[in-house]
């Protein structure tokens, strides 16, 4: 197990991206594991899958989905206050891996999962563990914006007042105007609070959702793709916004694009065909990639 | 270096299939003629479909507005009647019940006679007497309760009339045939004609029509029974099968499992939904009335055989609104927490809710048109009082056309149709309902 110490510094994106053939380390020291070996490896993941101060941890998950078996024995830890991302080629599980974390695969038919996921040490999937508790404390934000079709007030309000986190009105307007202004939002909409949700754009869109999310104070929040359906600028918004909440939540992001998994995140895990090939700190996956399939696919290679 | 992808030359080398840009541009403009012909026709068609449609639609409208329009209009004749104290109450009691049990009918046939002093024996006076409608003693025994200082003095008043002296006055009656072979003898039309030219007939808009129930007397039928049995039976199957469809379309939607079991029993659902309505009408005998006992041809009854007439459809119609929930929804509501019974009625129900109260109209429409299972539970028998409650006996308004449909009197053909009318005007108004709802919610997300 290799013992790493999380580095502060952002990797430096240009040189890494623009100019792949320059900036590959040496092919004679870098370490360079191919598939074949990989398997003599007994399918292990590169890199250290602990975290520094684990709040969620999962080992040797698999998921299947009816005869088809989308996750094999993942095992990840996140930490607190800390960004993963996920990354890999289309189908690869990530999305799979990052709903087996809330549970949400509970509402796939086919989904059969096993293995042993734990919240501050307890297990989610026990018998007698309440799913409802569960997705209080792992908040979820979707790939495309998905705001109730109520008012923006009532979108916010909605969690905190079925779990009664509020006692008074006064108290629900607090949770409501504060969970807006931690997602960014509330300086553009709170003149007009009772308009639908839907009524806002696509960026708009998106921090609402973020922000029904933390109005039920969740601990860890999973982010499956949630700018691949905004513009750049709004995107950008988004990934500020990320970056503020990471000192309060732990949050896991599945992302298609390399520079926000670069940008935003601390420590960065490759999925490739169900399983997790390297976990490791952003900068080094991004510059100093061990597998090689993991340096094909963030030198753009594929996928 | 990707090496399994073909060079550029080698993929663009087959010249197999290209033909010149002006010879492929040729052959199309040969074939516009005829795909625009093939267009037409095809435009034609439908057309010429909906024209038929409309056509049939509109010679319906049209024969059952021609027929039915008239019943509206009622005959009265205007008589000078003489409240004779000595007649109603020899002794001056002015005792209600006096009042009530006097006898009108003579008051009437001494102010005919006066009329027509001409009219001379038995069978003279009694076609006499026949051309004013047996209810109008009802009307001069109302107007004595209501106002008991009329005795004594004389008014000229406008009476119904007899049935066939209004078919006579509306242009119904065929003089021509044989006198034996007509309900309305000559002397008769000839004492109306007279009545005719001197002013004393007028036809005023038959608000009895609407107020009163059935009669063996056609000027004095009215449909408000039929009406009233319709709305207490549509009230009941609206109050059981509304909640008890969408129950159910909830709980097949979002909670059964996926398993056989469930599928049997869609696949009853959706047959229930085409089975003829008379069998419905035999469950109901059987089960409501002689097993469990309730009265017969109550629309009590009536409404819970048409609920389960209907509640097949509610629930299809259920399904298919809860099916059109985006899922982005329920993941929404699930992923911030939401058990499910809480996804299902904060969520999924408010945005089902246009389509199902859309099947739902649509199912009360079908019910209020139906016939065959009430035939079958008694709700065709001959009821003169409105019901009440719904447990009194009553008709219902498809039954009450068949019933008049079956009468001999020429007058109830035209009632038969005024009746439809009335029938096909609530059918409408109750779908154009539903389609104002759905347009209305349909814009909502």
């Amino acid at each position: 197990m290799l013992t790493m110490g999380i580095s502060e510094q952002q990797p430096d994106l240009q040189t890494a991206q623009s100019t792949p053939e320059a900036s590959r380390p040496k092919t004679a020291k870098r370490k360079s594991i191919d598939l074949q070996e990989q398997a003599d490896l007994g399918g292990q993941t590169i890199g250290d899958i602990t975290a520094v101060d684990p709040v969620m941890s999962v080992r040797n998950c698999n998921v299947f989905y009816g005869d088809n078996h989308a996750l094999q024995d993942v095992s990840l830890e996140i930490g607190r206050s800390e960004v993963v991302a996920l990354i890999g080629p289309s189908g690869c599980g990530k999305s799979t891996f990052l709903r087996c974390l809330n549970r949400m695969n509970d509402t796939v038919e086919s989904a059969r999962v096993t293995g042993e996921f734990s919240l501050y040490g307890e297990d989610i999937y026990a018998k007698n563990s309440d799913v409802v508790l569960l997705r209080a404390r792992v908040g979820m934000v979707f790939q495309k914006p998905n705001p109730f079709p109520k008012s923006i007030y009532e979108n916010v309000a909605y969690g905190p007042r079925i779990h009664g986190l509020a006692a008074s009105r006064a108290e629900m307007d607090d949770i409501v105007y504060g969970s807006l202004e931690r997602a960014g939002l509330l300086e553009e909409v709170k003149d007009r609070l009772d308009d639908r949700g839907t009524s806002l754009s696509g960026g708009q869109q998106q921090r609402l959702c973020i922000a029904r999310t933390i109005a039920v104070n969740p601990e860890v929040i999973l982010m499956d793709e949630p700018c691949s359906a905004l513009d750049p600028i709004a995107t950008a918004k988004i990934e500020d916004l990320i970056d503020e909440l990471s000192q309060n939540y732990a949050i896991v992001i599945v992302t298609h694009s390399m520079h926000q998994a670069a940008r935003v995140s601390k420590r960065t895990a490759y999925f490739h065909l169900g399983r997790v090939l390297e976990v490791d700190a952003t900068d080094k996956i991004f510059t100093n990639p061990s597998h090689r399939l993991t340096e094909d696919y963030v030198t753009g290679r594929f996928g | 270096m990707p090496e399994n992808r073909k060079s550029v030359e080698e993929t663009h080398s087959s010249t197999r299939g290209v033909m010149s840009l002006s010879e492929s541009r040729r052959r199309v403009e040969a074939s516009l003629g005829r795909r625009n012909r093939q267009e037409q026709r095809f435009r034609l068609y439908g057309i010429g479909a909906v024209i038929l449609g409309i056509s049939f639609l509109g010679f319906l409208l049209i024969t059952i507005v021609g027929n039915g329009y008239s019943a509206f209009w009622q005959t009265y004749i205007q008589l000078e009647i003489t409240f004779d104290e000595s007649v109603i109450d020899p002794d001056g009691s002015r005792d209600p019940q006096i009042l009530s049990s006097a006898n009108y009918g003579r008051l009437i046939r001494d102010a005919l006679l006066e009329t027509f002093p001409e009219a001379s024996g038995r069978r003279e006076r009694r076609a006499l007497k026949a051309i004013v409608s047996t209810g109008a003693v009802y009307e001069l025994r109302d107007l004595v309760m209501a106002e008991p200082k009329l005795v004594g003095s004389t008014r000229a008043l406008w009476l119904l009339a007899d049935d066939e002296v209004d078919m006579l006055i509306k242009g119904q009656v065929d003089r021509t045939v044989e006198q034996g072979l007509r309900r309305l003898k000559d002397n008769q039309i000839t004492w109306v004609s007279q009545l005719q030219a001197s002013g004393h007939i007028k036809k005023r808009f038959n608000t009895g029509f609407f107020t009163s129930g059935d009669s063996r007397e056609p000027e004095l039928a009215g449909i408000w029974g039929a009406t009233k049995g319709s709305f207490f039976m549509l009230f009941v199957t609206l109050l059981l099968s509304f909640p008890l469809g969408v129950a159910a379309a909830v709980y097949l939607e979002e909670f059964a499992p996926r398993n056989r079991w469930i599928d049997i029993i869609e696949v009853n659902i959706n047959n229930l939904a085409a089975v003829p309505s008379i069998i419905f009408g035999l469950l109901g005998l059987a089960f409501f009335i002689n097993f469990v006992g309730l009265p017969r041809s109550a629309p009590l009854v009536g409404g819970l055989v048409l609920t389960l007439m209907t509640l097949p459809v509610i629930i299809i119609a259920s399904r298919a609104a809860i099916k059109s929930v985006p899922p982005s929804i329920r993941e929404a509501a699930l992923g911030v927490g939401a058990s499910q019974v809480q996804v299902v009625i904060h969520h999924v129900l408010p945005l089902a809710m246009p389509g199902m109260l859309t099947g739902a109209i649509i199912g009360m429409a079908r019910a209020l048109g139906e016939s065959a299972p009430l035939l079958m539970i008694g709700m065709v028998a001959f009821i003169v009082e409105v019901p009440g409650t719904p447990v009194d006996p009553s008709t219902a308004l498809p039954i009450q056309v068949y019933l008049w449909a079956d009468s001999p009197e020429r007058a109830f053909v035209e009632r038969t149709s005024a009746a439809i009318m009335v029938l096909l005007l609530f059918l409408l108004m109750m779908n154009v309902t539903a389609v104002w709802l759905r347009n209305k919610f349909e814009r909502r997300w």
